[in-house]
């Protein structure tokens, strides 16, 4: 939605300066008018995709979610105005994946974070083998994740799996705890070297000089970690944190391979998927999708704005 | 990880060498697990070893016999490479205009795409659910192409703007000043430049529309468009009583195998990719 209406007022307020600055400059006119025509056409396909792929489908959700609309009883459909959110809001289901997402969230982001900053080091750092850590370190980001998923749960299923069977063969994933410990491994395992990777461009910005000044005159390797280290790779991290926490809010092949959202373990995402694909209520799938955009928008708002987390490519926009 | 500029002796290098081995077993523990499974036959399928007692090739035979994987494999492929040509050509385009040309709306665009690259994928299920049933497009290779598309852009229009940066301004000054049109210019200076960053942007989309599992599960029900991920969940044993695990190993490690082999290959450029796209902007 949102997307739209800024387009049209952004190119709205951005047509009518210019044909005073093609005045002013009359001799330059010309040139920068194709240059112009060139910039518009060049980005018009990829723009256009994204708006319509994205833009009507969203306001097309939040019509629908003002709706009574389930496909098992197509004539029963109404307009319903917020009815929907009234129920979804005060379903202790919508409430328990809320609640299961932002742990989760939280948890696998702080975990990664840690475990990320290490290889990071590693990787920067390595005195011998630094290529083999690296490219073996990419192979968790590239696998499929649904693969990867089946992996951990077959490891986890007892009488088939290794870490069942050196843990005594309990059934973990059929407990709620166990199997959100379980989903939470498969997530760190699966996404810690995006972070190591975001995280050790950034610290490939500090300056050597200053980490062996520091050496010099004293400071211990923790001391010169946080004092130095940390300040200076503050943006990175704080990019790196924002994408992988909105990445994780969106959990959602994990779980379904690992507990399809059985015992209270499904995520908003799983959630939304259960009502809309298994429940096939549009109505009801459409309104948690909003709450979910909602809460997203919130997440990065807060990232964006009390952060003061740069989002990438804000700064300069290629101005060179 | 401390040790800051000492000098290499025999006890860091060892150092290093077991904090690499950790990291190294980290990273494939997972992968070889499945690798093992995908080799044990039927009837040492639920030994629980890591390692296979009896080595067989029969779930590969069992997977290739059958149309459910074989198909969901040429439309990975073909839904995949054709959402990336799409993709990285649409990118390529909008990349070099804000990378090297000054007209409004380019911060505009930037944002959006951005807001995209963050966006809850699963907010777009349900309306391009019932979107796509009306136009027909449900459970076809275009209805799952636009919306990879679409959320590969951000990711390509990033990182390929970040390597169009680097590229040498003059050079493209220079095909002007001889007389080339800025049309010109692209095709005949800037683009075999750009190669590079454009073949890794082109990995990095195609990792990404290979893996997705949303979209797939959710807007295709048959094997006419299923995608082996979303085939791989629906995987059962050719009996009731057979456990599909071996199946489902064996079809894991096929779709893994060119991952594997991409990232073996263009490690660095993948690494510099992934980077620039995120922190340099």
């Amino acid at each position: 939605m949102s997307q739209t209406t800024t387009e049209d007022t952004a190119t709205g307020t951005g047509a009518s300066p210019a044909p005073v600055a093609a005045r002013k400059k009359v001799a330059l006119s010309e040139g920068k008018k194709a240059e112009r025509r060139l910039g518009w056409l060049l980005c018009a396909p990829a723009a256009l995709t994204m708006i319509a792929v994205t833009g009507w489908p969203i306001l097309y959700s939040l019509l629908l979610s003002m709706q009574r609309f389930d496909l098992k009883f197509p004539d029963r459909t109404e307009w319903i105005w917020f009815d929907n959110y009234v129920t979804v809001l005060s379903s202790p289901y919508w409430w328990n994946a809320v609640w299961v997402t932002v742990v989760l969230t939280v948890v696998t982001v702080a975990i990664e974070l840690v475990l990320g900053m290490s290889l990071a080091l590693i990787m920067h750092r390595a005195l011998v083998g630094r290529g083999i850590v690296r490219t073996t370190t990419l192979i968790p980001y590239g696998i499929v994740t649904v693969v990867a998923a089946f992996s951990w749960r077959f490891a986890w299923t007892p009488g088939t799996g290794y870490l069942a069977e050196a843990l005594g063969g309990d059934p973990v994933l059929t407990e709620k705890v166990p199997a959100l410990i379980v989903v939470s491994i498969a997530e760190i395992w699966k996404t810690t070297p995006f972070m190591a990777l975001l995280l050790m461009a950034g610290l490939a910005l500090v300056p050597d000089d200053l980490l062996k000044a520091a050496a010099m005159d004293g400071a211990s390797g923790w001391q010169r970690f946080i004092k130095i280290t940390v300040p200076i790779m503050k943006p990175a991290i704080l990019v790196a944190l924002l994408f992988r926490t909105l990445d994780a809010f969106r959990i959602f092949d994990n779980l379904f391979v690992l507990t399809a959202g059985s015992q209270g373990t499904s995520s908003v995402s799983m959630l939304t998927y259960n009502n809309l694909i298994k429940g096939l209520n549009l109505g009801i799938g459409s309104t948690m999708s909003v709450l979910i955009f909602i809460m997203v928008a919130i997440i990065a708002f807060v990232f964006i704005k009390l952060f003061g987390t740069a989002a990438p490519g804000s700064d300069d926009g290629g101005k060179r | 990880m401390a040790g800051i500029g000492g000098a290499e002796t025999t006890g860091k290098k060892v150092g290093w060498g077991v904090l690499n081995a950790v990291v190294v077993i980290y990273a494939l523990f997972p992968v070889l697990w499945i690798v093992s499974l995908s080799f044990k036959s039927s009837a040492t399928l639920a030994d629980g070893n890591f390692i296979p007692r009896e080595w067989s090739l029969e779930n590969y035979q069992n997977i290739f016999s059958t149309s459910e994987f074989t198909r969901a494999l040429i439309n990975s492929i073909g839904i995949a490479l054709i959402a990336t040509a799409i993709a990285v050509v649409f990118g390529t385009m909008a990349a070099y205009a804000i990378a090297r040309l000054d007209f409004p709306g380019k911060s505009l665009l930037v944002g959006v795409s951005l807001l995209i690259a963050m966006f809850p994928q699963v907010s777009l299920v349900s309306p391009l659910f019932e979107i796509e049933r009306s136009l027909g497009l449900f459970d076809t290779w275009p209805g799952l192409i636009l919306p990879y598309i679409t959320f590969a852009l951000p990711l390509a229009i990033y990182t390929l703007s970040a390597f169009f940066r680097e590229i040498p301004w003059e050079l493209e000054k220079a095909a002007k000043m001889d007389g080339a049109t800025p049309g010109q210019a692209f095709r005949r200076v800037i683009a075999p430049l750009a190669a590079p960053g454009v073949f890794t942007t082109a990995i990095l989309v195609f990792i990404f529309c290979w893996n997705d599992f949303l979209f797939a599960i959710s807007l295709t029900s048959t094997e006419q468009s299923r995608t082996v991920p979303v085939a791989l969940s629906f995987f059962t044993g050719s009996s009731q009583f057979e456990d599909p695990a071996g199946s489902i190993a064996a079809a894991a490690v096929v779709i893994t195998i060119p991952i594997i082999l991409f990232v073996l290959f263009f490690q660095r450029r993948i690494v510099a990719g992934l980077t620039s796209g995120a922190v340099k902007g």
